[in-house]
């Protein structure tokens, strides 16, 4: 290299140098470490006793696909009902009726208070409590017929989650600004229609990523129907290896799924996310 | 002749601040009335109560021989439902002084917002007047923008025209410009001058002495909770009678 030209004042012209790259050896220590710890546990995994084979067999078997799908079905249709009961709870939160807002925290308190294991037991033995159910002189029931695992599993993880959903939505609903309530009352809107029209699709923006997280969680806390034999997707492994022992294989396939679902809805919430940020992120 | 708007004996407390006190104005049709004042004098307050997102703790208001907000019978004022003070807020367009345009929705569907959803007017008629009114701000051309990409004085001017789409009695400014760069005030306060000659009867709560001895048909100077003066903008900006006037005008004026 030569050496550099002073420039006319006197400081050396480093204008036309390169920037030579540190050596993080730092970095390159630890990532090799690193790297020989995983191969050390996947080594240990491969030479474990795990028969691959059945793992491969079971990921595809018609009960396992049942099994999803009854999961999947079950994570929408109680996040559905967490979504309709945290919007609701949320608006009574804020609401100036006094009876109104402390039904609302008593709600989130008892359900949010509780473990959910607990609260699934609950209904579905809920015909221990009332043995018969319905509206007097119009419909009655026994409850063991009414209470099936599907519905003691939707009632239980939805309410719930709405629990945990409403907390969400009134932080959503806080982060509008008070000049858009304001701004809405001029133009002649009354509350819920300013609520609706002006006010919820702004909180959006800001719940959904909470939401989705939200819903990753309610997915994976499906499995704990299984103890009151709802046939989601562990359930179903369970009686798999009820019946031929390779409990760790059928695990394996069970958690396989899960991570799978998990992984496709990332990017469905990414496209949600756009959607509600209209306005929003043109700008930025 | 009847007074548009009659605000009679109203009174405010927020706590222990008196924010009105007893403070009667009439507003006639087709007029401008500017209320000026030190921040905390009221006119803010003054404003919001003609439009009933602040409820005077007495006195009353009369919009076109209407009492606002309340029923008298028998001696008493019962509360009238939301139903009915969204409907008498019809009357009233509001301007407010951070805009609050909705920042999820185009200047277009901000304009069309009210007449569609509240008045239930057909969408393509809306949306032909609100083309018009965009026009009328300057703004045709941004139509299809969300707020987040105008500038302060475009997002005025639209919220300014989402007033109008709902064919108001009055326009009501709250500070139209005081959250404005210096540079973007000239274009708000050419549209407001443009409305003022159209005939629009408008209350102006403003910090703009030059607009409202320009467009102004009166002046009105609170401070501390009360009317000091009130009379046409030469006067009242010229030729001041009360100390306190003059003492404002002289700070205002540096």
């Amino acid at each position: 290299m030569s050496r550099s030209e002073a420039l006319a004042d006197g400081f050396p012209d480093i204008s036309g140098h390169a920037i030579a790259r540190r050596a993080h050896w730092g970095r390159w220590i630890a990532a090799a470490i690193i790297i020989l710890i995983l191969l050390a546990i996947g080594r240990a995994f491969a030479r474990g006793q795990i028969e691959w084979p059945f793992v491969e067999r079971f990921i595809t078997a018609p009960v396992i696909l049942r099994g999803i799908v009854n999961t999947m079905v079950m994570a929408v249709a109680a996040m559905a009902l967490g979504i309709a009961l945290g919007v609701v709870v949320a608006i009574m939160r804020l609401s100036p009726n006094p009876v109104l807002r402390s039904v609302a925290a008593g709600y989130t308190w008892l359900f949010r208070g509780t473990p959910l294991i607990l609260q699934l037991l609950l209904w579905f033995n809920l015909a221990l409590v009332f043995p018969t159910i319905g509206i007097p002189g119009l419909w009655s029931a026994r409850a063991v017929d009414v209470m099936t695992p599907f519905l003691a599993a939707l009632l239980g993880l939805g309410i719930n989650q709405g629990a945990y959903t409403s907390e969400v939505m009134r932080a959503g609903l806080l982060s509008v600004d008070i000049g858009q309530y304001e701004a809405a009352q001029a133009i002649g809107m009354g509350r819920l229609q300013a609520l609706r029209r002006i006010i919820l699709p702004q909180a959006m923006r800001v719940v959904i990523p909470p939401l989705g997280n939200e819903f990753i969680g309610l997915v994976k806390a499906t499995s704990l129907a299984s103890v009151i034999q709802y046939p989601e997707v562990l359930h179903s492994a369970e009686n798999i290896y009820y019946a031929n022992s390779r409990v760790i294989e059928l695990l394996i396939v069970a958690g396989l799924w899960y991570l799978l679902v998990v992984s496709v809805l990332t990017p469905l919430q990414m496209l949600l996310e756009r959607r509600f940020a209209r306005g929003v992120a043109r700008s930025r | 002749m009847k007074p548009l708007v009659a605000i009679r004996q109203v009174s405010k407390r927020f706590g222990e601040f008196q924010a009105l006190k007893q403070v009667s104005l009439d507003v006639f049709e087709g007029e401008v009335v500017c209320l000026i004042g030190q921040s905390g004098s009221g006119k803010t307050t003054l404003l919001r109560c003609v439009n009933q997102l602040t409820t005077a703790d007495s006195g009353g208001i009369w919009l076109d021989g209407e009492l606002l907000g309340f029923r008298e019978r028998d001696g008493r004022l019962h509360r009238l439902s939301e139903r009915e003070i969204a409907r008498q807020r019809l009357a009233c367009g509001m301007v407010f002084q951070r805009f609050n345009l909705f920042p999820h929705l185009t200047a277009l569907e901000n304009v069309i917002e009210g007449p569609v959803q509240v008045q239930r007017r057909k969408p393509a008629e809306a949306k032909d007047a609100a083309m018009a009114l965009l026009r009328r701000v300057g703004l045709a051309d941004k139509s299809g923008s969300y707020p987040s990409q105008l500038s302060g004085g475009q997002q005025q001017r639209v919220a300014i025209a989402r007033a109008l789409a709902m064919t108001p009695r009055l326009v009501l400014f709250d500070e139209p410009t005081s959250a404005l760069d210096p540079e973007l005030v000239g274009e708000v306060l050419g549209v407001m001058k443009e409305l003022a000659t159209s005939g629009m009867t408008m209350l102006v709560v403003t910090h703009e002495l030059g607009f409202a001895r320009e467009v102004a048909d009166r002046v009105v100077y609170m401070d501390q909770g009360v009317i000091v003066e009130s009379g046409p903008a030469g006067e009242v900006l010229r030729a001041p009678r009360e100390a306190r006037t003059k003492a404002f005008l002289a700070a205002e004026v540096g």
